[in-house]
C-alpha cells in the first residue's frame, strides 16, 4: 500500500493561513494548492507562484483587433470601392484614417476584452457547468483551505497544528 | 497586522461586527428568501409597462415610423432622444467598475455589481430605439460590413452613425463579459451554499467550477485590472461617439465642439443619479444597509455635484455663446435666448431647473446626507437628463434655417407606450436580477472587511492608543 496521502488543512483566518504557508516555504515542504473565498493579498508572493502571462497575451489579441479594424476599413473603403463621402479623402488609407479611428479602437478593446477572459476560462479549465474545483464548500464562504499530497504525513501535520489549523482531513492519494 | 492598516480618519466602509461568513449570508439571503409584497407589485407593474411597450413596438414595425409625432422638420424626436438619455444612464456602471478600480477607490465594491448590471440593462434598451428607428428591423444586420449580393456594397466607415454601432456593441459586449467574470466567483458562493437541487444545478452551470485555487484569483486579479483598463477609454468613447452623431452634422446647436466632453459628464451624471434610485430602494429592500452606507451615499452625490457643475458650465458657455455670436441662427439652438422664450420655454426651463438648479442643493452636506432628499433629487436629475436630450434634438430641429419649414413636434401615444416600454423592461430585468444575482461583488468585498470593517478598525484604533 502506498503510504502518499492527500492531506487538507482548513484555517479560519487569512493572516493564519499566510503564516502557515510561510511556516511550509520555510521548511521547503511544497503545498500542492491553496483554496481561498477570496483573492488574499500576498499569498502568490508566499507561494511563490510566477506572474500570470495573460496580461501580456491581452496585449497581443489587442494588436490583432487593431489589425483587423485597420484591413478592414482599408479593403472596404480604400481598396474595394472608393467613394466620395463628404468631401473625405478615399484615395489612400493613410489620408481616410482619421474617420475610421472609432471603428479602429473599438474592435481593438473588443477582441482583447474577449479573448483575454477566454484565455482565462480555458487556462483555469473553466467551462459552463465544470464541476466545483474546490474540494470543500466551505472554501467559498469563510474557510482557507491548504491541500498537500506528501508522505510526509506526520510532519504536515505538526506544522498546521503549531501555525493554528481548525480542521485537518487525511485521505488516500 | 500590518498589511491592512487603513487611516483611522477613513469612515469604514462595512458597518456592524461582521465576520466573512456573516458578508456571505447577507449577500445571499436576497436569493434564498421568497420575494417580498413589494417585490411582486413593482415586477407586475414593470411587466405590463413592459408588454404595453411591446405592443407599441409591434405596431411601429407593423405600420411603419409613421407611427410616431416625427414630421418632415423633426424627423428625429422621442426615439433618439430615449437612445441618448438610456445610453447615459448606462455610463455609471462601468465608470464605477472600472475608472474607480484603477483609482484603487474601495467604496466602488459595494455598488459597482448592481451599477454594471444597470449599464447592460440601459444599454439594452438604448439599442432598441436606434433598431426600430430602422423601420424595416429584419434587415437591421446590414449596419454591419458583411460581404453581400448588392456588388460591392458595404457599410460607410466614415459615419458617425456606423461608429456608434461599433461603439455601443462594443461597450454592451465588453461591459457584460467584464460583469460576468466578475461574478463567477460570487456564483460559487451560492452554489455551494444551495440546498436544492435545481439551484444548485443552475449555479453549477454559472460559476464554470470555479473553485478559488491561488493561481486562479492571480489571474483573476489580473484579468480585472485589465479589463478595468480596457473598459477605462470605452466609457469616455462610447458617449463620445453618441455625441459625434450630432457634433459632426452640420445643424446648428448641435455642431458643437464642447460636445463630446460635455455628453460624457452629463452620462456620468444621469448615470449616478440612476444609481442613487435603484440603489436606495435595493438597500432597504435587501437590509444591506452595513454595506451601502452613508458614506457611500455622499460620496456618489458628490460624484453628482462636481459633473453637475461641468455640464453646467457647458449649459452656460452655449448659452453665452449663442447670445454673444449675434447670429441669427444661434438664436434657435436649443441654450439660447430664444430657446428660453420662444415656443418649447417649458422644455428649456425643465431642463434648467432639473439639472442645474435643483442638484446644487447638493453642495449642503445636509441634504447630501440625507436619503429622501437624495431619492428625490436623482429622480429630479433623470427627469431633467431626458429633457436636455430631447431639447438638443427638438428644439434645435424643430427651427431649421427656412421658417416657413418651422413646426412643433407632439409624441403619439404610441412614442409614448414604446418609452414607458423601456422602462418596464429595464424594470423586469433589474428585478429579476436583484432575485436570483448576487447583488454585491462578495468576494472582494470581503478582501476589504480588515481594512475598512468597523470592528477591524476601532481595533486598531484602540492598539494604537496603547
Amino acid at each position: 500500500m502506498s503510504t502518499t496521502k492527500r492531506i487538507y488543512g482548513m484555517y479560519a483566518d487569512d493572516d493564519d493561513l499566510l503564516n502557515g504557508v510561510k511556516a511550509f516555504t520555510d521548511k521547503g515542504i511544497a503545498i500542492a494548492e491553496v483554496y481561498t473565498p477570496f483573492p488574499v493579498h500576498g499569498l502568490d508572493k508566499a507561494l511563490g507562484l510566477k506572474k500570470t502571462r495573460i496580461s501580456d497575451a491581452a496585449f497581443m489579441y489587442a494588436v490583432y483587433g487593431l489589425t483587423v479594424g485597420s484591413l478592414v476599413t482599408w479593403y472596404t473603403m480604400n481598396r474595394d470601392w472608393p467613394m466620395n463621402i463628404g468631401g473625405k479623402p478615399s484615395f489612400t488609407w493613410g489620408e481616410n484614417m482619421p474617420a475610421f479611428v472609432v471603428p479602429m479602437f473599438e474592435l481593438m478593446v473588443f477582441c482583447a476584452a474577449h479573448m483575454m477572459s477566454l484565455t482565462f476560462l480555458v487556462r483555469n479549465k473553466m467551462y459552463p457547468g465544470c464541476p466545483p474545483q474546490n474540494p470543500d464548500p466551505r472554501t467559498t464562504d469563510d474557510k482557507f483551505m491548504m491541500e498537500f499530497v506528501t508522505d510526509n504525513v506526520d510532519a504536515v501535520k505538526q506544522i498546521l497544528i503549531d501555525t493554528g489549523v481548525e480542521e485537518i482531513t487525511v485521505k488516500d492519494a | 497586522m500590518s498589511g491592512h492598516y487603513e487611516a483611522p480618519i477613513r469612515e469604514p466602509l462595512i458597518i456592524g461586527h461582521k465576520t466573512y461568513h456573516d458578508i456571505s449570508e447577507d449577500i445571499a439571503r436576497p436569493i434564498e428568501e421568497r420575494a417580498g409584497k413589494l417585490w411582486w407589485i413593482s415586477f407586475w407593474i414593470a411587466l405590463a409597462l413592459f408588454i404595453y411597450g411591446f405592443g407599441c413596438i409591434a405596431y411601429t414595425i407593423g405600420t411603419g415610423i409613421g407611427a410616431w409625432g416625427l414630421n418632415r422638420t423633426n424627423n428625429w424626436g422621442w426615439d433618439i432622444t430615449n437612445f441618448v438619455w438610456w445610453v447615459g444612464i448606462g455610463h455609471a456602471g462601468t465608470l464605477i467598475s472600472a475608472v474607480l478600480l484603477l483609482f484603487r477607490q474601495r467604496w466602488r465594491m459595494s455598488v459597482n455589481r448592481s451599477a454594471e448590471a444597470m449599464t447592460i440593462f440601459a444599454v439594452v434598451q438604448a439599442a432598441i430605439f436606434p433598431v426600430i428607428h430602422m423601420g424595416r428591423v429584419w434587415v437591421g444586420y446590414w449596419v454591419f460590413p458583411l460581404p453581400n449580393q448588392f456588388g460591392s456594397l458595404w457599410t460607410n466607415f466614415n459615419s458617425p452613425l456606423l461608429w456608434d454601432v461599433f461603439a455601443i456593441s462594443t461597450y454592451f459586449s465588453v461591459s457584460s463579459v467584464f460583469w460576468f467574470m466578475g461574478l463567477i466567483p460570487d456564483f460559487a458562493m451560492i452554489r455551494d451554499r444551495a440546498k436544492t437541487p435545481w439551484t444548485k444545478r443552475i449555479y453549477t452551470f454559472l460559476s464554470f467550477g470555479w473553485g478559488g485555487k491561488a493561481k486562479h484569483w492571480q489571474r483573476f486579479e489580473e484579468l480585472s485590472l485589465v479589463l478595468a483598463g480596457l473598459a477605462t477609454p470605452l466609457v469616455f468613447s462610447v458617449h463620445t461617439t453618441v455625441s459625434f452623431d450630432f457634433a459632426t452634422s452640420v445643424i446648428k446647436g448641435w455642431h458643437s465642439t464642447i460636445y463630446p466632453p460635455y455628453f460624457v459628464a452629463g452620462a456620468i451624471f444621469s448615470g449616478f443619479a440612476m444609481v442613487q434610485t435603484l440603489l436606495l430602494v435595493a438597500r432597504k429592500v435587501a437590509h444591506l444597509e452595513d454595506y451601502i452606507t452613508m458614506y457611500h451615499i455622499e460620496i456618489m452625490n458628490i460624484v453628482i455635484v462636481v459633473t453637475g457643475g461641468m455640464v453646467t458650465v457647458a449649459y452656460a458657455t452655449e448659452y453665452f455663446i449663442a447670445w454673444y455670436s449675434g447670429s441669427r441662427y444661434e438664436d434657435f439652438t436649443y441654450l439660447s435666448p430664444g430657446a428660453a422664450t420662444g415656443p418649447y420655454w417649458w422644455a428649456f426651463w425643465a431642463l434648467i431647473i432639473c439639472n442645474l438648479v435643483v442638484p446644487a442643493l447638493f453642495w449642503f452636506k445636509k441634504v447630501r446626507t440625507n436619503i429622501i432628499a437624495t431619492f428625490i433629487i436623482a429622480l429630479i436629475i433623470n427627469i431633467g437628463m431626458w429633457f436636455e436630450r430631447f431639447d438638443i434634438i427638438v428644439i434645435n430641429i424643430a427651427r431649421d434655417y427656412l421658417p416657413s419649414s418651422w413646426t412643433m413636434f407632439k409624441p403619439t401615444i404610441i412614442d409614448v407606450g414604446v418609452y414607458l416600454g423601456t422602462i418596464g423592461f429595464f424594470g423586469v430585468l433589474f428585478l429579476l436580477y436583484a432575485r436570483t444575482f448576487p447583488i454585491i461583488a462578495q468576494a472582494e468585498l470581503k478582501t476589504i472587511l480588515k481594512m475598512s470593517g468597523e470592528t477591524y478598525k476601532a481595533k486598531e484604533e484602540e492598539d494604537e492608543h496603547h
